[in-house]
């Protein structure tokens, strides 16, 4: 049993939550845990391209599937356009929510080419940043969605 | 130093900041020969961009580039202590230390390499660490380190650059930890692994005040138990989760919460005090009764600390605000000498207060004693954070105002209830962590207390008007009951406070028939509060549902005005903000309006939708269902003027404008509905 992690294959670890093995054998420290019951966005990932929280799905349902983290979208040298965007709008203050929500406008930038201020909030809206930096990361993502895409 | 506990005066020389009492320049800075210069401020990262605005400061004070400065993160022992990281302090007591240190050192340097070379310090330039002099290079910090030349005492005399000649304060430098965050490398406390690292989760009691009567073994874990503090110890998350979860612990009856909060605010004991008198009292024309709930910080992340004990030595790395205070109180806690015990900070996720960072490093220490060598991480659920770190008190504040024939004010009385705002730890003779009280030999939690208003007081936080009025009295019931663990959250009493004054001055504005931003200045002479009430007036177009406030943070910080434009159907919706702000010298403006719109918006967030509730026994908000908190939907557009003063002492961001939106809000829901607002949150049920 395995599935495709940041692209590559890897064996399926046994037990626990999804979040759990991301962070714990795969050693990844992009998704995070902010409640384990699904209602704050801070442990999105894109399973199948959908963003998806993994603080409570089994580790064993992602079997045979494609897994994308924080870390699978870019890098510092090859960056994702939302993480240059967030970048240039400053677009966070403590960073612990910056993960999940990057990676739900990733999946919501690969639905739509151009979204509008109002779809990226209903997008978003599973998120929570308590440092109350919404306005930039509105900002950030709708930079993004100008610049062209991978 | 943290001015909020220590204002007494004493009769060394005025150094700046917490340089006052760390005055060795060797603590805050070293210059190494790899091209580098460690700076060790005794602040913490908090999300609210400190380390970058010292980067900035102390790059610019010594003509170094920015990416030669190296931090490190506040270590007991080798750190300056600087208290706490708390009220919007840490640019005017770390920031102002470190500034006064650089130019200390660089002035050191300079005169050195003058004495070295013969030629006369105005004739040599420091660039990117280099001393030039007009026939060429004469050495630079990097060569003349270990030299030992900051090993002394900082000198009052040294002269930090003027305004005009600062280069990189006063820009908005890029936050150096952003990178980080945006590409998920490991940057907080959370992403720590050390090597043979164990994971530890706490059973707490299920109402305030049970005590442990008999638990049985743990599966796949180790089973901690002191007193009535319970957890577990395993090899990974997913066993430590599923072996707290299978605990069955037996627990006592609990001590109970007071059932109606209400009820509670106005009959429980306190202790009275005069916060400010002046003048003579006269019967009220307007009386007004304001009430606000508990509040939580709900920070998205999870309280987390990894303990280690070598023998009878204790490191432990937590996002305290204050490693020092922490250390303070883990030995009371613990029982062992403060000195064996080494607190580095790693950074946590968003903070807005005293929250649970701190009870979480006992947590993990009393689990780690167990595992003697080995490391233990400890993690609270999202049910202990919000329901069993420290809590904003709820308060009640009643209101009389007088007014003459003109409809101008002659009298102000107002009354306090609230229990302390600060409870945090490593200011008593008692550890105020959460598990404390309940290991073997604890003692009972203190009372939360209240710091002076000279230092920006708690409960009393902006309780005295800004505005002019003859005759003056605010009383203050420090309730000395303590059900519900009481601390400081962003603003602390300023929030209703600042609400309620500005509520009965729009009242008044209205009952004299003036426009409520013109009868606010017929009472305002301060300067800098009346430019922030004209700029922000300016900029908000009159609408329905518009109002507006205005505050000086503590009377002694930041001036910030807010405007805000509100909609009322089912349910109250703020669509717009603008906020004018007023803080001094701008170290770094981009990260001072992210700060102030951050503390607007949380403003909104408490405004409109947060209550911590409880029923006879616990707290029952212990989830995002039933705590829930301002989400992207909601969210206001806002608007942000500076007006930066660089000749002006800097002053903090951070909670500035959360108090004024929240009383702008009011002040809109009025102008919408009709209906004045007096218990926060205000929902549908409040109005």
């Amino acid at each position: 049993m395995s599935f495709s992690l940041n692209g590559v294959p890897v064996a399926l670890p046994q037990g626990g939550t999804l979040l759990q093995a991301l962070r714990g054998p795969f050693g990844l420290n992009g998704p995070k845990l902010g409640c384990a019951a699904e209602a704050c966005g801070a442990c999105h990932v894109l399973l199948d391209g959908v963003s998806v929280p993994s603080c409570a799905l089994p580790v064993e349902a992602v079997a045979g599937r494609v897994v994308v983290t924080l870390e699978g979208l870019g890098t510092p040298e090859d960056p994702h356009p939302l993480q240059t965007a967030f970048l240039e709008e400053q677009a966070g203050q403590c960073g612990y929510c910056l993960s999940g929500i990057i990676i739900s406008a990733a999946a919501l930038l690969r639905r739509e080419a151009k979204p509008d201020e109002d779809a990226v909030r209903a997008a978003l809206q599973p998120h929570l940043c308590r440092c109350h930096s919404h306005n930039r990361i509105l900002r950030a993502v709708l930079r993004a969605q100008a610049e062209p895409h991978q | 130093m943290n001015l909020a506990f220590n204002t007494a005066p004493d009769d060394r020389p005025r150094l700046p900041g917490s340089l006052h009492v760390n005055r060795r320049l060797s603590q805050w800075l070293e210059f190494r020969a790899d091209g580098t210069v460690l700076v060790r401020p005794g602040k913490v990262e908090l999300g609210q961009g400190i380390l970058t605005a010292l980067t900035q400061i102390v790059a610019d004070e010594l003509d170094v580039d920015p990416a030669r400065v190296a931090l490190l993160p506040a270590t007991t022992g080798v750190s300056p202590n600087e208290a706490v990281t708390s009220g919007s302090l840490s640019v005017q007591e770390s920031g102002m230390a470190l500034r006064h240190a650089a130019a200390d050192a660089r002035s050191i340097f300079l005169s050195v390499v003058s004495q070295r070379s013969g030629v006369t310090p105005d004739a040599i330039r420091v660039e990117d660490g280099a001393f030039i002099g007009p026939d060429g290079p004469l050495g630079s910090y990097w060569d003349m380190a270990g030299q030992g030349l900051l090993e002394a005492e900082a000198s009052p005399a040294a002269q930090p650059k003027p305004a005009a000649a600062r280069r990189l304060v006063g820009t908005s430098w890029p936050r150096l930890d952003l990178p980080a965050k945006v590409f998920g490398q490991a940057r907080f406390i959370h992403d720590m692994r050390l090597p043979g690292m164990l994971h530890a989760r706490m059973v707490r009691p299920p109402s305030v005040g049970a005590r442990l009567l008999s638990v049985g073994p743990p599966a796949g874990a180790t089973l901690v138990r002191d007193g009535d503090f319970l957890a577990v110890v395993a090899a990974s998350e997913a066993l430590a989760d599923r072996a707290a979860a299978r605990l069955k612990p037996s627990w006592s009856a609990g001590t109970g919460l007071p059932p109606d909060t209400d009820a509670w605010l106005r009959a429980a004991p306190g202790e009275d005090s005069v916060v400010a008198s002046d003048g003579t009292p006269a019967p009220p024309t307007l009386t007004r009764e304001f009430r606000r709930p508990y509040f939580a910080h709900a920070s998205v992340g999870l309280c987390c600390a990894l303990a280690r004990w070598d023998g009878d030595a204790l490191t432990v790395w937590s996002h305290t605000q204050g490693p020092y205070n922490l250390a303070a109180d883990l030995a009371k806690a613990l029982g062992v000498p403060p000195d064996a015990i080494t607190v580095i900070h790693a950074e946590g996720a968003g903070c807005y207060g005293h929250n649970g960072a701190d009870d979480v490093a006992l947590d993990a220490a009393l689990c780690a004693r167990e595992t003697p060598g080995v490391p233990v991480r400890a993690l609270w659920s999202r049910a202990e954070e919000l329901g069993h770190g420290p809590l904003s008190p709820a308060m009640l504040v009643r209101v009389d105002a007088t007014t003459d024939a003109a409809g101008n004010l002659t009298h102000w009385s107002s009354h306090i209830r609230s229990n302390g705002h600060s409870g945090r730890p490593g200011r008593g003779a008692v550890a105020t962590l959460l598990a404390a009280p309940w290991i073997l030999g604890g003692q009972p939690m203190p009372a939360s207390i209240n710091p002076p208003l000279a230092g920006g007081g708690g409960a009393q936080r902006n309780a005295v008007p800004i505005y002019d009025v003859p005759n003056l009295q605010v009383g203050l019931t420090r309730i000395t009951d303590m059900p519900i663990r009481s601390s400081a959250l962003r603003g602390l009493g300023a929030l209703i406070n600042v609400w309620s004054i500005e509520s009965v001055m729009d009242e008044l504005a209205g009952r004299a028939g003036v426009d409520p931003v013109e009868y606010r200045l017929r009472h305002l002479s301060d300067p800098r509060a009346r430019a922030v009430l004209e700029a922000v007036a300016a900029m908000a177009p009159r609408a329905p549902g518009w109002g507006i406030a205005v505050a000086r943070y503590k009377n002694l910080g930041a001036w910030c005005a807010v405007a805000a434009r509100v909609e009322a159907d089912e349910r109250v919706r703020c669509r717009e903000l603008w906020i004018a702000a007023d803080m001094g010298e701008v170290i770094n403006p981009d990260g001072a309006v992210n700060q102030l719109e951050g503390g607007a918006l949380h403003g909104v967030s408490v405004a409109l939708h947060e209550e911590a509730r409880h029923d006879g026994s616990r707290i029952t908000s212990d989830s995002w269902d039933t705590y829930p908190v301002l989400r992207f939907a909601d969210v206001p557009r806002v608007t942000t003027r500076l007006i930066t003063r660089p000749e002006q002492p800097p002053l903090g961001a951070g909670e500035a404008s959360m108090a004024p939106a929240i009383a702008a809000i009011a002040a809109g829901i009025h102008a919408a509905l009709g209906v004045r607002p007096t218990r926060l949150p205000f929902t549908p049920e409040n109005l």
